[in-house]
């Protein structure tokens, strides 16, 4: 069983949701990425999505953005991630990990030297903001090659023939963008969410991820009721961003969040 | 990309792109965030329901007509042909268009269409803010609320242009972003147009994005080939040996190039902004020297480090400095049918002088690269070849960096 099947498996035993953080690989620095990963997991994060840099991040909100850019400037790239997520291996063979990010860094590597380089390095699943369903034909045979769980996006105006569609070619989890906008802009509206996540069961057995608007764990919870997973992200990089001058400290506040959320996630579900 | 001849001949000859998915060879496509792609099958629907609709074109034509003033002529540029010594030079004047450029071409079919579809707010993003005029111009004549994006650095070099969005009543966001210029500019109109995708068209300004916006851009910019045909037969008598036009995203070089693409005879001739040099890296010439990848929505040539982060370009033309280019452009590359080449940012302000002292036209800067090679070209035929370039813009937003480049206070 892969490691995304086994995690849900055992979840569900639990009554439990997954907590899925997602910070951008190499923001500040790599270092504090793969240090962040562990502790991530110790607060209580199920599964991990590490955000490649890009440098036109086009569906990202300024948090987003920002983190992007500093990444970058740090000179971090597809190759330094997978290398991060390589060494998180190398102490944790149980936590899945998602890339996240856009196709041109993975075009440039080559479609099948990077679904070997990243399935060797323990990646499970990849992300791909601007790859729809219909254009990724190839990419997808590179994936099913190492095993690599291909994530897609649905969104609230995803209408019944584009669910269809996405249903037809994802696997480990469908990740449903809960806001009409980009990353970590505006409020999601919890019964807009609940009937949109119906629709969407009707047309597949794969777990329902949520995020783009999870800020708190007051939302973090009220998702939990109605979803598989729930993806935090901007909020998880403010923490870094407002401890700029001490690391140890955006560590510990990206914990303090994500545990929060762990505790408030729970008590709805158990 | 390995293309037999043979291929090349039957592409060439039966010329019908793009596909139904908007490809064009193996650039194109549709390679944007789920969020956007029901909107995008929504305006696919609507531009070809109406591109085949004889009132939606009979409303366009008349509004070419009367308010962009077209037909657009074509001058004979004699004494620029005759210090050059060589093939005689022909201009396509959408210098005199309504707004200034081939740009408003574009932004008047498409804001038909938003008007059609029921959409009350128009985006834009912009470079040299050539479109984000065009497109004030066209949202303040149909009523519509109008934001145009457009980078900090792009917001300095083309002030005229910025103040002239706001007296047409569009608010202009400056895009801090990224390198602050058109690529990012085009970034944050992505983002808006996802976030208020209700009552929001976005119109592109170049034959770049997701399908259909290559394939629609072009098909309303054709006009400018579609007249230049019948022009050149009436004035010549055959048609023109070679065409000229510069490449920033292509719209203005497509929308010459599409009518004669079957005219094998006729050679085509995309210019690019060498910036300061090729060999320099500090260029925006993707065609010329960058390789294939995934950009803005399309598959196309870009310009991109090892890693797949894109580069930031350079040009003396805020119109010209983009890393992408239109799709098509990268497919006519391939097969040889298009000849894709670079004008530095020194060629182009002497051919900026030159045409404005020795034919008292002065033209814009993209529209200078595309003069530059004219001239050079001209310089390797006989006299009676005849080159035609577009002129596709007039450089009055321009004469402020010029002034400033050569230390002149206005
Ligand atoms: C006068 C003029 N020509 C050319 C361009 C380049 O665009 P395109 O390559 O799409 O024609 C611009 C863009 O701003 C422009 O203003």
């Amino acid at each position: 069983m892969s490691r995304l099947d086994a995690c849900f498996k055992a979840l569900a035993e639990q009554n439990q949701k997954a907590l899925v953080p997602f910070v951008t690989a190499g923001d500040p620095n790599a270092d504090f990425t793969l240090a962040c990963m562990h502790n991530m997991v110790k607060a209580g994060a199920n599964i991990i999505e590490l955000g490649v840099p890009f440098s036109d991040p086009m569906a990202d909100g300024p948090v987003i953005q920002k983190a992007s850019e500093r990444a970058l400037e740090q000179g971090m790239s597809l190759k330094g991630v997978i290398e991060v997520v390589r060494q998180f291996r190398e102490e944790d063979q149980v936590t899945p990990v998602i890339l996240m990010g856009y196709l041109n860094p993975i075009e440039f590597m080559g479609y099948e030297a990077f679904a070997e380089r990243a399935a060797e390095a323990g990646v499970d699943g990849v992300l791909t903001v601007d790859i729809p369903p219909e254009e990724s034909a190839a990419l997808l045979r590179a994936y099913d090659k190492y095993a690599l769980a291909p994530i897609f996006l649905l969104s609230p105006t995803s209408n019944e023939s584009r669910i269809k569609k996405v249903a037809a070619v994802a696997q480990g989890y469908i990740y449903y963008v809960s806001i009409k906008g980009v990353t970590g802009t505006g409020d999601l509206e919890l019964s807009e969410v609940t009937d949109k996540l119906a629709e969407i069961k009707r047309h597949t057995s794969l777990p329902l991820a949520v995020g783009f608007g999870v800020k708190n764990a007051n939302i973090a919870a009220n998702i939990a009721k109605i979803s598989d997973a729930v993806v935090v992200g901007s909020a998880l990089i403010n923490c870094i961003t407002d401890n700029a001058d001490d690391e140890n400290k955006g560590q510990e506040a990206i914990a303090g969040l994500l545990a929060e959320m762990r505790t408030a996630m729970d008590a709805v579900t158990k | 990309m390995a293309t037999t001849s043979s291929d090349q001949q039957s592409t060439v000859t039966d010329y019908n792109l793009p596909d139904d998915s908007g490809h064009f060879g193996p650039y194109g496509g549709i390679f944007v965030a789920e969020t956007l792609m029901e909107s995008i099958e929504e305006l696919n629907e609507a531009y070809t329901k109406f591109i085949q609709d004889p009132e939606f074109l009979a409303e366009l034509d008349a509004d070419l007509h009367d308010y962009v003033g077209r037909p657009s002529p074509i001058y004979h540029a004699e004494r620029l042909s005759r210090e050059t010594g060589g093939a005689q030079i022909y201009l396509k004047r959408e210098d005199l268009n309504h707004t200034g450029a081939h740009k408003v071409n574009n932004t008047i079919g498409q804001a038909l269409l938003a008007k059609r579809m029921g959409k009350t707010r128009i985006i834009a993003e912009t470079g040299a803010g050539q479109h984000g005029v065009a497109t004030a111009t066209v949202a303040a004549r149909l009523g519509l609320e109008c934001v145009v994006y457009m980078g900090a650095e792009d917001i300095k070099r083309q002030s005229p242009n910025v103040y002239r969005m706001k007296l047409l009543g569009a608010k202009v966001v400056a895009v801090t972003s990224g390198s602050q210029t058109l690529k990012d500019a085009l970034n944050e109109a992505l983002r808006d147009w996802v976030t208020n995708i209700d009552n929001t068209y976005y119109i592109i300004g170049t034959v770049a994005g997701p399908h259909p916006y290559p394939a629609m851009v072009r098909d309303f910019q054709t006009i400018i080939g579609r007249e230049s045909r019948a022009q050149m037969l009436e004035k010549t008598g055959r048609l023109p040996d070679a065409l000229v036009a510069c490449v920033g995203g292509g719209s203005n070089a497509i929308g010459l190039f599409h009518p004669f693409i079957e005219d094998e005879d006729v050679a085509m001739y995309g210019v690019e902004a060498a910036g300061l040099g090729v060999e320099t890296g500090k260029h925006s010439a993707p065609l010329c020297a960058g390789k294939p990848g995934v950009l803005h929505g399309n598959r196309t040539y870009l310009m991109a480090d090892e890693n797949g982060e894109i580069i930031e370009t350079h040009s003396i033309s805020a119109g010209l400095d983009y890393p992408g280019v239109g799709p098509e452009h990268s497919w006519l590359k391939d097969i040889g049918r298009a000849d894709y080449v670079a004008i530095n940012d020194d060629e182009a302000l002497a051919a900026f002088h030159q045409l404005t002292r020795v034919e008292g036209i002065i033209p814009a800067l993209e529209s200078s690269h595309a003069v530059a090679y004219a001239v050079k070209l001209a310089k390797t035929l006989p006299a009676d070849k005849n080159i035609l370039v577009n002129l596709s813009g007039r450089g009055d937003k321009d004469i402020f960096t010029i002034a400033k480049l050569e230390g002149i206070e206005l």
